[in-house]
């Protein structure tokens, strides 16, 4: 309850970390989409349980994993990179947080690039098949999301850079860092779609 | 005065006087001039604009219903052309969905929640602008077409492969498509909006148990939305690419699947006609008790239902598929979930019951459009409930009952308690009183029309007249119900035209209302009519639900509310969070000003949209170029707002 | 209080004009319609009950104790918070108990009618077109198989089995005094069945929205004694008798101008992108259940269907009179 005439102890003024009302709309923006991620998945699962000839789902049989995998694994050490920094600048190192983010960033593109090589590699198009146009649609939502995050990522580094942020106000962090590693996830959950699923069985 | 430097503060507890109201006004009020207009971050003019542009859809959509009520008013009617009638069906579908029914509960809701909850404005003040511009673009895009004579043509649900290219070869399916997922955007940050104001800017004291239903409401339809939206936008993308890039999600040529869109259409489309119904129950829930002269029977479980409600509506959408030829497991359990999902709307109806019988009703007008809501809400329910049983539902689906049904839900459930809301808080928004007697003429012509419009399509149904025909034979029996039910559909019409008219003519020439004309419990009839720009001088703190009532509901004395004493905030534009679940305050929160970056957002938004839709890759590029922009000079940290350490030169302002 | 008045005069009124509305299924009749028609009237007493209970106890809310008249800023009377909470326990418990009963009549009767309670007697599939039905009667004979358009005969007192395709986009088929709706959906089959009790002509309608004649895309389903359907089958196998004098000429237009999109057994006309047309003269309607298949309206039809049928896919046929002439007369030895 209100006290009449003073309040005791100090309230923190302006967006500091998780009282921002900017990361609360990142937490809800996250859930919006994974949920779209979640109903390209179901697309993905319903039209693979439908009859399909053999080796039309995969098209081309069980996609290769020799540029997924160790993309997968450039992806989560953007994330591990990106959290170093968050750690950095809540010890008030804006040093680490510059150069967690910069490496973050740099990490990102590694893997836009990897993709894109692994995009040309495919024996279908776009327009070939279901299959191919979930491939393509799916993995191509993804990485738009990994493009609007790299430049979150840019943005916060080159802010960084300038100063802007202390281990006080760094809200702006905590938000981009939200994203980005909510980025991560979803990968791995497509990853499992596309390369771990047919493994397991779920194959025409 | 602190500089912007400080980390925390200490803020002074104080009452209102002048300098302070003064003071507060010359930081909140909207900017003079172009920047105050298109740049406004006000929710109580964002809310205005909203139900406004809701209205007028409102009436474009009613009058596209009306010319094809003519078409079908008697047998063999040769007014329209078969893809005249398709457009007009298609674009009311759409208009009422999507650009009225939603909107105007958002409008409603954001003017009202931060009066209700005691702040100062939304947590996100330009997000709100960005979700009025989106859906204003939005809904002149999904006319554009219209308007040249290709408008969408195959209902708003628009199956496949009905909707797909080979069927469908113009730009009315493509406008369509792409015009939703725009408006998706608005619809989902106001969602965002919503959600974050309610976990973060309650005034102290209004713990979860204590908020309006009206926020309950919206809150449950906000979360729904964040679930579900991205469902109907993925469709109409998907359904994008199969136009016009070649891909085979839809195309059953080349193994893709018609029932697939139908799924990633009805997960959202269920949900959807809940999240547009509970707001405005909530409303009733509010305003009901005001005219019983008695708080609400049984809060807690009217607000445990409405959650319950939302939950469960997630979970029926195959009720809409069930001619589809699905396995029986599957009929049965949504058949079973369709129609339990009636039982906390059962709680509902049964709670307003026992509020007005144990109540002293007074009969204003808008009690008159509250109390009947309830009549409509149980027609509407009981023929849900009949088209829920699989078996019968393989009758009825299709025909005239299912149209007799979601007009009693839609209008029953969301139009009668907007009137009785416009009635009901027109005095606090405008501060003039509208026309008692007009009322009860407005009331009575809506009640009537309605009923006479829609009632007879129940028996039409059953008499077997299919949906979306454009026209029908003298010999299958329902020409005179046909008749009746144009004339109700006028006679109704007439009573929204008369609702307008009470509205403008109550603005020019309306006595002047008092802060509180009818003696209502909750925070926003505490402050003037209108209120002023910054809602409370002081951060008010509630002790209960009804803080205006507490003397005469036996409060004890030292567990009131506060409402001439609180919290100063005056360092600039400035509101307070609060902790989520019993509201204490945890931090001041500095706030935008007015700004044009959100109009300049969603018109980039729309340029890309446009670019799509003309498959012209330099304008999208040119589109995506502006958003990124746009967005970045949103998101610059700011000092004002306290985002940075560093004023950054040139952008910085001291609050 | 009006509308509830209203729906116990309508249910009355209903029954007593039901024979004068073809597509109302409330007297419908036979295995497949009848546990449906009882359902629909249990529901159906139910929802009304509810609307007249609610609809009185909300009237007696309303006028038992009314409260003062408004002013604009008067504070008047507060009633507190005492009672009300029985309302909710009574109301939602009752109910929930009629929900779950009608549940449980719904499983039983989706049960009781998802499989024929005998072997069918006949199995046809059926592809629905815009804006027409085409009818290919199965039989693990090829050569008892055949092909019509619009008008399904079946043996009365038996049940027949339907495989329902989408051929372009989705339709649904419904014949309401025998059956409920079901989809036909383009890359899938869904099987149905249909059962008449008493011999009789039924019609039927498309049910799902499938372009600007959905409207006009009706059918006939026509149930006879066992005996006269083996007949009718028979005779459908048949290809028609060789035409002379105009209808000869009648025919060779045909098969040039019209053989592309109809069949006719026996000669040169194979399309099937129209209706088969062997046993036209056979057939009460045209146009999908929407026209009487008479002489003048035949020739409407084929001199002109877009003025009948804006929208169909057959053409204007750019033909003289004469032939237009000759090609009706054709088309009535086509018994």
């Amino acid at each position: 309850m209100a006290e009449q005439h003073t309040l005791e102890g100090r309230l923190p003024v302006g967006a500091i970390n998780t009282r921002a009302s900017g990361w609360w709309a990142m937490i809800f923006t996250v859930f919006t989409e994974a949920s779209l991620f979640a109903y390209l998945l179901f697309s993905y699962y319903y039209l693979a349980v439908q009859p399909h000839l053999p080796g039309t789902f995969p098209q081309g049989g069980q996609p290769d994993l020799k540029l997924a995998l160790p993309n997968t694994i450039i992806l989560i050490a953007s994330s591990v990179a990106v959290g170093w920094a968050q750690l950095g600048i809540e010890h008030g190192s804006k040093q680490r947080l510059a150069l967690g983010l910069g490496i973050g960033t740099l990490l990102g593109v590694v893997f836009l690039i990897v993709q894109y090589f692994e995009w040309a590699e495919k024996p279908f198009t776009l327009a070939s098949t279901p299959y191919s146009s979930l491939y393509f649609v799916i993995t191509g939502f993804h990485m738009a999301h990994v493009v609007v995050g790299v430049c979150i990522l840019a943005a916060l580094t080159w802010w960084s850079s300038r100063g802007y942020f202390n281990r006080v106000r760094y809200a702006h962090i905590h938000i981009g860092a939200l994203y980005w590693h909510f980025v991560d996830v979803v990968w791995i959950a497509v990853f499992f779609t596309f390369y771990i699923t047919p493994l397991l069985g779920l194959r025409a | 005065m602190a500089s912007i430097s400080d980390y925390e503060r200490s803020p002074t507890v104080g009452r209102p006087n002048t300098a302070l109201a003064e003071k507060l006004k010359a930081l909140w009020e909207t900017e003079p001039g172009f920047v105050g207009w298109l740049g406004t971050v006000d929710h109580k003019e964002i809310g205005l604009r909203y139900i406004v542009t809701a209205f007028a859809f409102l009436v474009i959509g009613g009058i596209e219903a009306l010319v094809f009520r003519v078409q079908l008013a008697w047998s063999n009617v040769k007014l329209l052309s078969p893809e005249q009638y398709d457009q007009l069906f298609t674009m009311h579908g759409m208009t009422m969905i999507f650009l009225y029914a939603s909107p105007i509960l958002s409008g409603f809701s954001n003017y009202l929640w931060p009066l209700l909850l005691g702040s100062r404005d939304m947590a996100l003040p330009r997000l709100n602008a960005l979700s009025y511009w989106i859906y204003l673009c939005a809904g002149i895009f999904l006319y554009s077409s219209f308007l040249i004579g290709f408008g969408p043509n195959v209902g708003w649900f628009n199956y496949v492969p009905l909707a797909a290219r080979a069927y469908n070869n113009g730009p009315n399916i493509d406008v369509y498509s792409l015009g939703m997922i725009l408006l998706g955007i608005s619809t989902t940050v106001g969602a965002i909006n919503f959600i974050v104001t309610f976990l973060r800017l309650r005034c102290p004291g209004m713990s979860v148990n204590r908020v309006p239903i009206l926020v309950w409401g919206t809150l449950t339809a906000s979360a729904a939305n964040i679930f579900a939206i991205p469902s109907v936008s993925l469709a109409f993308f998907l359904l994008w690419m199969d136009r016009n890039l070649g891909t085979h999600f839809f195309d059953t040529t080349a193994g893709g699947s018609a029932l697939l869109w139908q799924h990633l259409f009805w997960m959202f489309g269920h949900p959807w006609v809940y999240a547009i119904v509970l707001p405005a129950m909530g409303m009733v829930s509010d305003g009901l008790p005001v005219f019983c002269r008695r708080p609400l029977v049984g809060y807690t479980a009217v607000a445990a239902a409405t959650v319950a409600t939302m939950i469960l509506g997630f979970g029926v959408w195959v009720h809409h598929m069930f001619a589809t030829g699905l396995p029986n497991i599957s009929l049965s359990f949504f058949s079973a979930a369709s129609i339990i999902i009636t039982v906390p709307s059962a709680v509902g109806v049964f709670a307003w019951l026992a509020t007005i019988w144990t109540g002293r009703p007074v009969f204003t007008t808008p009690f008159l459009f509250f109390a009947s809501f309830i009549l409509l809400f149980t027609i509407g329910g009981v023929s849900g409930f009949m088209t829920g049983s699989v078996p019968v539902d393989w009758q009825l689906t299709d025909t005239y009952f299912v149209v007799a049904h979601l007009h009693y839900v839609l209008i029953g459930i969301n139009v009668f308690p907007v009137a009785g809301a416009v009635y009901f808080w027109f005095p606090k928004f405008t501060g003039k009183l509208m026309d008692e007697r007009l009322g009860q003429w407005n009331f009575w012509t809506m009640f009537i029309g309605f009923n006479l419009g829609f009632f007879p399509m129940h028996i039409s149904g059953l008499l077997g007249m299919p949906r979306r025909i454009y026209t029908y034979p003298d010999s299958m029996g329902w020409d005179w119900l046909n008749l009746i039910t144009t004339i109700g559909s006028f006679l109704f019409g007439f009573g929204v035209l008369l609702l307008i008219y009470n509205v403008m003519k109550s603005l020019r020439h309306g006595p002047t209302a008092p802060p509180n004309p009818w003696d209502a419990p909750t925070l926003e009839w505490a402050v003037s009519s209108p209120p002023p720009p910054y809602n409370f001088t002081v951060i008010p703190v509630v002790a209960s639900r009804h803080p205006l009532w507490e003397d005469r509901l036996d409060q004890p004395k030292d567990a009131r509310s506060h409402i001439e004493t609180g919290l100063v905030l005056d360092h600039g534009k400035e509101a307070l969070g609060t902790t989520t679940l019993d509201a204490e305050p945890n931090v001041i929160l500095k706030m935008p000003r007015d700004t044009l970056v959100p109009l300049y957002l969603a018109l980039s938004m729309t340029v890309v949209t446009a670019g799509l839709a003309l498959v012209n890759w330099w304008v999208v590029a040119v589109g995506v170029a502006l958003t990124a922009c746009s967005i970045l000079a949103w998101l610059w940290p700011e000092a004002s707002l306290g985002e940075t350490v560093v004023p950054a030169t040139g952008k910085a302002r001291h609050g | 209080m009006r509308a509830t008045q209203a729906a116990i005069l309508f249910v009355v009124f209903l029954s007593t004009r039901a024979h004068a509305a073809p597509l109302q299924y409330l007297t419908g009749a036979g295995e497949k319609a009848a546990p449906v028609v009882t359902l629909t009237w249990g529901l159906l007493i139910i929802s009304i009950a509810v609307v007249v209970i609610i609809g009185l106890l909300l009237a007696g809310a309303i006028w038992r104790r009314p409260g003062e008249t408004w002013t604009p800023g008067a504070k008047t009377a507060l009633k507190g918070h005492a009672g009300g909470l029985n309302w909710l326990w009574v109301g939602v418990g009752i109910s929930t108990l009629v929900l779950l009963f009608s549940i449980g009549w719904t499983v039983k009767v989706l049960a009781d009618i998802q499989a024929p309670p005998q072997k069918p007697a006949a199995t046809i599939e059926i592809t629905g077109r815009q804006w027409w039905w085409q009818v290919r009667y199965l039989s693990d004979d090829n050569a008892h198989e055949f092909v019509t358009a619009n008008e399904i005969h079946i043996p009365v007192g038996a049940p027949v089995r339907l495989k329902l395709v989408g051929g372009d986009v989705i339709h649904s088929f419904w014949v309401p005094q025998l059956a409920g709706k079901m989809d036909a959906i383009p890359g899938q089959t869904n099987e149905t069945w249909i059962e008449a009790s008493a011999p009789g002509t039924y019609r039927g309608q498309c049910t799902e929205y499938c372009g600007l004649q959905h409207s006009h895309m009706g059918f006939l389903v026509v149930a006879q004694p066992a005996g006269d359907f083996r007949k009718w089958w028979d005779h459908q196998l048949t290809s028609p008798a060789v035409p002379t004098g105009h209808a000869q000429l009648g025919q060779a237009d045909f098969q040039m101008h019209c053989g592309n999109c109809h069949t006719v057994r026996g000669t040169e006309a194979a399309g099937a992108l129209g209706p088969d047309l062997s046993h036209l003269m056979q057939r009460s309607t045209i146009a999908a259940g929407q026209l009487p298949n008479n002489g003048p309206v035949l020739a409407h039809w084929i001199a002109d269907p877009q003025s009948l049928k804006p929208g169909s896919l057959m053409p204007a046929p750019s033909l003289s009179e004469t032939e237009l002439a000759d090609i009706h007369a054709y088309l009535k030895t086509l018994d």
